[in-house]
């Protein structure tokens, strides 16, 4: 079967400490596969891991269905985009210069952007619905408004694969729903996304699939209902839960 | 004019090349005797007129305003760089001691070159030698990624710098340079005629620093996102730091070897341009040599004028105007604008 991303018996040690144990996770074309787990558990070290920026220690990533070593580095960056955690910006680029940098693998190094880089600048802007912030400083904007902005510039670098690192960890419910209602929307064109999330609620509404990360090591990975029963809950976040079905049928995690 | 186009740039650029100009023919008119701009500019283009005028115009003022263009231009890109580079708009050659350590290895060939046979022609090696060295250590000390808080790549350019002044001032004394202004030139920077000899130097020196910098411009911008994320938008993050330290110690080295430590020119100089231009490095690296150039040219005629019948070092001038700028930046960024 097809993947856009493929883990395959994936170690990676950090500071000599073992973070990752030998993970296996596949995400395929058109599928958000939501990343759960507790903090420490290693979902950002497999985000870093799967784009080159941390070292394998034994496994193999594939993305695109080609090996990570073999993608040379600007030509990854026009197929797969990656959202931090947290983006500290030390000037004040303007937020429409921002989402203009994702266009920045597809341009060559001296070149300028031109109107259809700005069109689909602008159109990142409005599928946040952040276009009135497009003259702002992003040093004037709150921690939430950063986010999206990034997540825009995501958007405008147009992946095959998106990597989001808990997108939503300073948005307001709103915000959030519109994040990942987004990254669904870029999933049912035929992309694929990896969300790592701590929003169990909106994970299980948004995502395809669910995979449930303990110490290094996936417990559980399928569809919501499937994974997120009270016992794989409980080992995964060490929380006494009830699970009760949705009014969309959606699971509804609630801590007892 | 939220992105950058090429017709920008030229606008930009075009406006301060204006203002380079004005800034040298008042360069060349002012000083202990006055010159009109028209007499300065005839002084220099025409083959008549005044003899005296045309002596003091090409033999004294033109090559030290050369200078002053050249060492100006070269500290505001280093200084832009560094910005970049350290994620820091308070980065400066100056501040972060690079300057200091490329004094320390001017001075050290000045005083004991003589042991082992280096002349005055190994100060401009050596002060490189200096700027790199420094370099080098602060990314050590920054360790990878530049993790490290800006207040201790700060606290250890202070301590570097004050380790510099002692270690220059002791090196002088070994050898008897204390005497007269020698020394005084290495610790507050100074321009003089006397060196115009190495003009060449000092602007090839900057034309290199902007041929590595200027291709690398876009991809300093997306390095504002983190090392990380500019690594994942395609930008060789290693290999795009060591050029860019080479060519910035280049130009303080070669900076610093003809006029000293002429302090804050890389902070003053891209911060104005920033306000008035925005941070996107494809306008503003060409604006700083252009900016820094006439910058320097005019601190100068100021220092050359201020004091009737003396001189002031430039140093004194730009330390003067960039202390107090510094502390504004970073009182600041201690209020969590910008950086933490």
């Amino acid at each position: 079967m097809k993947a856009s991303l493929r883990v395959e018996d994936v170690a990676v040690r950090l500071d000599e400490r073992p973070v990752l144990r030998g993970v296996d996770l596949c995400v395929r074309p058109g599928e958000v596969l939501g990343l759960l787990g507790r903090n420490g558990a290693g979902k950002s070290t497999l985000l870093r891991t799967a784009t080159g920026v941390i070292p394998l220690e034994r496994g193999a990533i594939q993305l695109l269905e080609r090996p990570l070593a073999a993608w040379p580095r600007r030509e990854l960056a026009r197929r797969v985009a990656v959202v931090p955690q947290e983006t500290r910006f030390p000037f004040p680029f303007r937020v429409l210069e921002v989402v203009l940098m994702g266009r920045a693998p597809h341009l060559g190094w001296l070149g300028f952007e031109g109107a259809h880089d700005v069109a689909l600048a602008r159109r990142a802007l409005a599928r946040l619905g952040i276009e009135a912030l497009a003259e702002r400083s992003v040093l004037e904007l709150s921690g939430g408004e950063r986010q999206l902005v990034v997540v825009a510039r995501a958007l405008a670098q147009e992946p095959a694969l998106l990597l989001l690192d808990e997108p939503t960890a300073f948005l307001d419910l709103r915000h959030r729903v519109e994040v990942l209602r987004v990254v669904r929307g870029l999933a049912d064109e035929g992309r694929a996304a990896l969300v790592v999330s701590h929003d169990l609620a909106l994970a299980a509404r948004f995502c395809d699939r669910l995979a449930l990360l303990v110490e290094g090591r996936v417990l559980a990975v399928g569809a919501p209902s499937e994974v997120l029963t009270p016992e794989q809950v409980e080992r995964t976040f060490d929380v006494r839960v009830r699970v009760a079905a949705g009014p969309d049928g959606a699971p509804l995690v609630v801590p007892c | 004019m939220t992105h950058l186009s090429p017709a920008r740039v030229a606008a930009v650029l075009a406006v301060l090349c204006a203002l380079l100009a004005a800034s040298v023919v008042v360069g060349l008119a002012l000083g202990p005797s006055r010159l009109g701009a028209g007499e300065a500019l005839g002084a220099l283009l025409g083959g008549g007129g005044d003899a005296a005028a045309r002596d003091i115009v090409r033999g004294i003022r033109l090559p030290r305003v050369g200078l002053a263009l050249a060492v100006g231009g070269a500290l505001s890109v280093a200084g832009v760089l560094f910005q970049a580079l350290l994620r820091n708009p308070l980065a400066d050659p100056f501040v972060l001691g690079v300057s200091g350590g490329a004094a320390l290895g001017g001075v050290a060939v000045l005083s004991l070159g003589g042991f082992v046979g280096l002349g005055s022609g190994a100060v401009p090696p050596a002060a490189f030698a200096g700027a790199i060295a420094t370099t080098l250590l602060l990314f050590l000390v920054a360790g990878p990624g530049g993790r490290l808080s800006a207040t201790t790549l700060l606290l250890a350019g202070v301590v570097f710098n004050a380790f510099a002044s002692a270690a220059i001032v002791f090196l002088a004394s070994l050898a008897g340079l204390t005497e007269g202004a020698s020394i005084f030139l290495w610790l507050i920077g100074q321009l003089g005629a006397a060196r115009a000899g190495s003009l060449p130097a000092v602007t090839a020196f900057l034309a290199l620093g902007l041929l590595c910098a200027l291709p690398l411009a876009r991809a300093l911008n997306l390095l504002a996102l983190g090392e990380e994320s500019a690594s994942q938008l395609g930008v060789p993050v290693e290999r795009v730091k060591r050029v860019l330290l080479l060519a910035t110690s280049l130009m303080v080295g070669a900076a610093v070897a003809v006029s000293g430590l002429v302090g804050f020119v890389g902070l003053i100089v891209p911060h104005g341009l920033r306000l008035l231009l925005g941070p996107d490095h494809r306008l503003l690296i060409p604006a700083a040599a252009l900016g820094g150039a006439a910058f320097l040219v005019l601190c100068d005629t100021a220092a050359r004028i201020l004091l009737p019948g003396r001189e002031l070092p430039v140093g004194a001038i730009t330390a003067l105007l960039g202390g107090p700028l510094f502390l504004v930046l970073l009182r600041r960024q201690q209020g969590g604008v910008a950086w933490s």
